[in-house]
């Protein structure tokens, strides 16, 4: 009885298994890759606001500190945007009739908000506290970045659950002394890689089996 | 009781998880095209994966209130009313929006406690069916129109010293309210003020407190003083708190009932006694040597006497709001008698301003429309032509009034009638004050500006007065400030406490109406007639009440207690009359009484007295709104004037069968003591009794490693002992839980979402059984049986033992809920959450996911008021404090039934509960070792009466 398939179906065979799988691969590769990016995440692109105001130039020139604006930052789960007050504070005095802020004064007359975009947006699901992060040496800039140059905000990290969990799982790399979170040029130091560990411990954060529990970001 | 028949149906509605059909596809699309669909768009899910988050903005606040921290809640003490009696409150309010009742801690008539109607009130406030704009005859109008027609016509009015003028409220308790129509009637002295409350107290009656906790021997003739009532919450409170007391010590506690239609404080008696309305009264005069009884019922009094002297001075006997003057004076007699007035039961000032007979005002009133000597009438709340007495047929006389106002949450049966239409503030809107059952004054004051175009009910009064225009703060302020000579601090002192200091058995109102001597009432016969013929009692619903609260889902869909009947009203029979008459549950029957009938499904109940049956008004609403409108049947057709409690008439067959939607068919134990009882000597004798009612399988029998929960570990007791199943938990859990409501028809086919239930179980014989209830939520259990099968691990433990439920994870397998042994998993198989409703979004709890379509839920041991009081303990730096963390419904349980706490922290009061011999688990062979357990029911029979029934057939049922 003659062969049925000619010899090069060996190869054919093979090339197409391997090719599958080659192929199979790249596909995830592919499709982890385009989750991860900027596009999907949003990282990295400044958003439009009603009023262009900058960080760089209030945080970063100014020196004003963060929690002049992001007022309960400490308090609550939600850090606040300011309310138009707070901007008058200053803007009754200096610009006050600078074109650039009349939204500004013009929600101060009327009493009708100004309407930010929101620049880090978490799924509705992902229940977000930031007192308690602050409370625990997490610093601004350690989910933020480099606010206080940044002339319109982007939103830095990736905000995925991976990236979450990085801390989650690893607080002792993350976390800085508490008196340094509203700094934003802090640098662990490199002359005591021990300190993370040990501010662990100093502020009982939690063991990673409690750090990771589902319900502790998701209800 | 179904069960009896043990009929195939039942037989599989029992052993099946879902009913036939739960989970079918109906639709006439095939299998294979649903295949087919299935696989592209499971295909297209892991592309889904890649949605951008949607763009969204942050609107603060212009100027940011001081006290405002965003992202925290406030909390607000103020009360709502009730059948017009306060029941204090505290209000959870995010960023100016009421979200979340509380009972007020620090008020005598809440100690922290609420029930459901009041958990509910917060669906009301944002119903988006409530009347919104004012209007004339149809036509929409500004307030200033109305203000200048009413004083137009009040210009008539004067002239005639107001004789044409009518005011009908329902039961009023509010001081200023009560002043303001005092002064109109004082300037208009031929005006007349009528009262009509449906389900409240009719005839006036010498009022009196009672204090549960001091007694040792209880009586209630039909008087269901734990679900019912002005004081039923702390009076949950102190019986509660007494039958602890009787399980910890040597010091028994023992109540007898005797009642009519079996309510949750006969299930909680020690002993009791079915006996129909006509021989309650009977009963009563027995008491005090005045009748002769039958045997069995002489044999129940002897011991009941004998008991009641034993403990003179430290027993309660009272009666029902629905018993005629005559059994109340017989009551009132005996307490005397026994010492007990001025000890346990103490004498008050009612409540109502200016009491009056409610039947006759109403009567009174319609008497004179009908004759057309109503020029001016103003109805403010309540719903009269729907609910008045049959025979004095309001609808019709209201078309022969001049000019006719109605203010009203709602646009009702009652609005069609009336020229103009003012839309009412709810309580949580509007100020005002009001009294509740000890007298204790208490100023409501709005939680959030008036979502649509409403008044409150003093502005409307106001309309009618020189001073039209004023607000309802400046009215209450005034009163308040001027006429009580309340300082400033002392009203801000009002305010933030809740109610106003040293007010109880306030000094404003007049001395008690007096109550008519013994003697003219006439009992019912107690001959026999026709084979159909029963006596009737006339019940308000026990979820909706009187029918106001008829567009109020979460009451709609609040399992009745005993019944756990749905969306419907119901006529309930004992099963000995279902037997007799022929009937059985599910048969649409016709109801007749004088020349009155109506149409109603049968509810078969055990315990029921013989030869009566009970029908509950409020459903058969016409213009509810889009969630009450045309659901269940009306049985005011049958109740009149003369006889608003109780008739009698006859029970027809119809032949046709009606679908209820109840969430328990099934009440029996099967030996596997879900519900574990012991009498009070047993126990004492033996306290390990409880634990030798079922298997505990030894902790190294399991396959996994055992964990150790360092730090928290949570647990939750459940007192069965103490629970009296008033459903308070259900609604409070829905509320913060943002649990949707699913409707009748899914209800049929076991979809509701409730998170908590209250399960019913009857032991003993059918004509009188014990009845036990047992709330079931989460188990939370430590080996749950759910997590192992869940195939994308949706559901997982956390380090402090719950069983976290992961909604963004869960694909909808529904492997968990078929794994559960304990049918606690609530599967989204429809989108029940409104996501479009505007009003309904600001109720939500922002702190709690909204589920959609196809994804588990469950109990969380209110996970979200953990990690909130995790966080501050935190950032204080400290531990967790016992009692910081409360689940909604261990916060509104009246009994206190529910104790949540850390089972690591051997002095919490969740550890000391669970050391307790009475302590066990549900299904606890099956080895899930749950984290929610249960403390056993104890019983205190009487020696003497207990022989008889042992004498009696027992069996389950």
């Amino acid at each position: 009885m003659s062969q049925i398939f000619h010899r090069s179906t060996n190869t054919l065979s093979r090339l197409s298994i391997f090719g599958g799988l080659i192929i199979f691969g790249l596909t995830l590769w592919i499709v982890a890759g385009v989750n991860r990016s900027g596009y999907v995440t949003q990282a990295g692109i400044a958003r439009e606001q009603p009023i262009q105001f900058s960080h760089a130039h209030h945080a970063g020139g100014m020196g004003i500190d963060c929690r002049y604006c992001h007022t309960s930052v400490e308090d609550s789960a939600f850090a606040n945007v300011p309310p138009t007050k707070t901007c008058m504070n200053c803007h009754s005095q200096i610009w006050s009739d600078s074109p650039m802020l009349e939204p500004v004064r013009s929600s101060f007359r009327s009493g009708e908000a100004l309407s930010w975009t929101r620049v880090h947006d978490l799924p509705d699901f992902v229940y977000f506290n930031h007192s308690i992060h602050v409370r625990q040496g997490v610093g601004c800039a350690t989910c933020h970045g480099p606010v206080d140059q940044m002339p319109l905000v982007y939103q830095y990290s990736s905000l995925q659950m991976e990236w979450c969990l990085e801390c989650h799982r690893k607080p002792g790399r993350f976390i800085r002394p508490r008196d340094q979170v509203f700094n934003m040029e802090w640098e662990p130091p490199a002359d005591d890689p021990g300190l993370g560990a040990r501010l662990v411990k100093e502020y009982g954060i939690a063991d990673v089996e409690h750090l990771t529990s589902c319900s502790v970001c998701h209800r | 009781m179904e069960e009896y028949a043990a009929s195939r149906e039942i037989e599989e509605l029992v052993h099946r998880e879902f009913p036939a059909l739960a989970s079918e596809f109906t639709d006439p699309v095939g299998r294979r095209r649903f295949l087919q669909l299935m696989s592209a768009s499971l295909a297209l899910a892991g592309a889904g994966a890649c949605t951008r988050q949607p763009r969204e903005t942050i609107v603060p606040y212009v100027r940011q209130p001081e006290e405002i921290i965003p992202g925290r809640p406030l909390f607000f003490a103020t009360a709502l009313v009730e059948n017009g009696v306060a029941m204090p409150v505290l209000v959870e309010s995010h960023m100016g929006r009421p979200t979340k009742i509380e009972g007020n801690p620090e008020h005598q008539a809440s100690l922290g406690a609420t029930d459901a109607r009041s958990q509910a009130a917060i669906l009301t406030l944002y119903d988006p069916d409530r009347a919104q704009t004012i209007s004339n005859r149809g036509e929409v109008r500004p307030w200033g129109s109305f203000l200048a027609a009413m004083q137009l016509a009040m210009t008539g009015q004067r002239a005639a010293q107001g004789a044409g003028l009518r005011i009908l409220t329902g039961t009023v308790t509010s001081p200023t309210l009560a002043a303001q129509f005092d002064s109109l009637l004082k300037e208009l002295p031929r005006a007349r003020w009528h009262r009509w409350e449906p389900s409240g107290r009719l005839a006036p009656r010498q009022d009196f407190i009672y204090h549960f906790d001091r007694a040792d021997v209880v009586l209630s003739l039909d008087d269901d003083f734990l679900s019912c009532g002005p004081g039923h919450i702390r009076y949950a409170r102190d019986f509660a708190s007494r039958r602890r007391g009787a399980a910890a010590s040597k010091q028994p506690f023992r109540f007898y009932a005797v009642e009519s239609c079996p309510s949750i404080t006969g299930s909680k008696a020690d002993h009791r006694l079915p006996l129909k309305p006509s021989e309650i009264a009977a009963f009563a005069r027995a008491l005090n040597g005045g009748a002769r009884l039958s045997e069995q019922q002489a044999a129940f009094t002897d011991a009941v006497l004998r008991d009641l002297r034993a403990h003179r001075g430290r027993s309660i006997v009272t009666a029902g709001d629905t018993q005629p003057p005559e059994v109340h004076e017989e009551v009132r007699r005996l307490n005397a008698a026994l010492g007990n007035i001025g000890t346990t039961v103490v004498a008050a000032q009612p409540v109502e301003a200016r009491p009056v007979d409610h039947a006759a005002s109403i009567a009174e009133l319609a008497a004179d429309m009908a004759a057309g000597r109503v020029s001016l009438l103003l109805i403010v709340g309540g719903n009269p032509a729907f609910d008045a007495p049959a025979d004095v047929n309001f609808a019709e006389a209201l078309k022969k009034v001049g000019l006719a106002v109605h203010a009203s949450l709602f646009e009702d049966e009652t609005s069609a009638f009336c020229h103009w239409n003012i839309p009412l503030s709810h309580s949580l809107e509007s100020w005002s004050d009001a009294r509740a059952y000890d007298g204790t004054e208490s100023i409501i004051q709005p939680l959030i500006a008036p979502l649509y175009n409403s008044r409150t009910a003093h502005e409307v009064v106001a309309a009618l007065t020189a001073r039209p225009e004023r607000s309802s703060y400046d009215i209450v302020r005034e009163h308040w400030l001027k006429t009580r000579g309340l300082d400033e601090q002392a009203w801000r002192r009002a305010l933030h406490d809740g109610f106003v200091a040293a007010s109880s058995g306030g000094a404003t109102h007049q001395a008690p109406g007096t109550y008519q001597a013994p003697g003219t009432y006439q009992a019912p016969g107690t001959r026999t007639e026709a084979p159909g013929t029963v006596e009737i009692l006339f019940r308000p619903d026990p979820a909706i009440g009187d029918g106001q609260l008829a567009n109020n889902g979460w009451l709609q869909e609040l399992p009745k207690p005993l019944t756990k009947l749905t969306w419907d009203a119901a006529v309930y029979v004992g099963p000995q009359t279902a037997d007799r008459l022929g009937l059985a549950a599910g048969d649409l029957v016709e109801v007749r009484a004088a020349t009155r009938s109506i149409r109603m499904p049968l509810v078969i109940v055990p315990g029921h007295a013989p030869d009566s049956a009970t029908v509950h008004f409020g459903y058969g609403r016409r213009r509810a709104g889009r969630v009450g409108s045309r659901v269940g049947f009306d049985a005011y057709p049958l109740r009149t004037s003369a006889a608003p409690w109780h008739t009698r008439g006859e029970i027809v067959r119809t032949g046709e069968t009606y679908p209820l939607a109840t969430t328990q068919n099934h009440f029996l134990m099967e030996n596997r003591n879900p519900v574990r009882v012991a009498t009070h000597e047993a126990y004492q004798r033996e306290p390990e009794i409880f634990r030798h009612m079922g298997h505990t399988p030894p902790k190294t029998l399991t396959l996994y490693p055992d964990y150790q929960y360092t730090g928290n570990k949570w647990g939750m007791t459940i007192d069965l002992d103490a629970c009296t199943g008033c459903n308070a938990c259900v609604v409070a859990c829905q509320a913060e839980n943002n649990v949707p409501v699913v409707g009748k028809d899914q209800v049929i086919v076991s979809r509701e979402m409730h998170w908590l239930r209250v399960d019913t179980y009857y032991r003993g014989h059918l004509d009188n059984p014990e009845t036990y209830h047992q709330p079931v939520p989460c188990m939370q259990c430590e080996t749950a049986p759910c997590e192992t099968v869940c195939p994308v691990a949706a559901t997982a433990h956390s380090a402090e033992g719950l069983n976290d439920m992961v909604y963004n994870r869960c694909v909808g397998t529904r492997y968990c809920s078929n794994n559960c042994p304990y049918k606690v998993r609530r599967f989204n198989f429809l989108l029940y959450a409104d996501f479009t409703t505007p009003s309904l979004q600001l109720m939500r709890n922002p702190d709690v996911t909204v589920r959609s379509r196809g994804v588990m839920e469950k109990c969380t041991y209110c996970v979200q008021r953990i990690n909130a009081a995790r966080i501050e303990s935190k950032k204080d730096g400290r531990e967790i404090r016992d009692g910081e963390i409360q689940t909604a419904c261990a916060q509104t349980c009246p009994a206190q039934a529910i104790v949540f706490g850390n089972m690591n922290d051997l002095g919490s009061r969740v550890a000391t509960l669970k050391a307790e011999p009475r302590n066990y688990g549900l299904l606890e062979d099956l080895n899930t070792r749950p984290r929610t357990t249960y403390l056993g029911a104890l019983r205190n029979p009487n020696s003497e009466l207990e022989k008889r029934d042992l004498s009696r057939d027992r069996h389950e049922g």
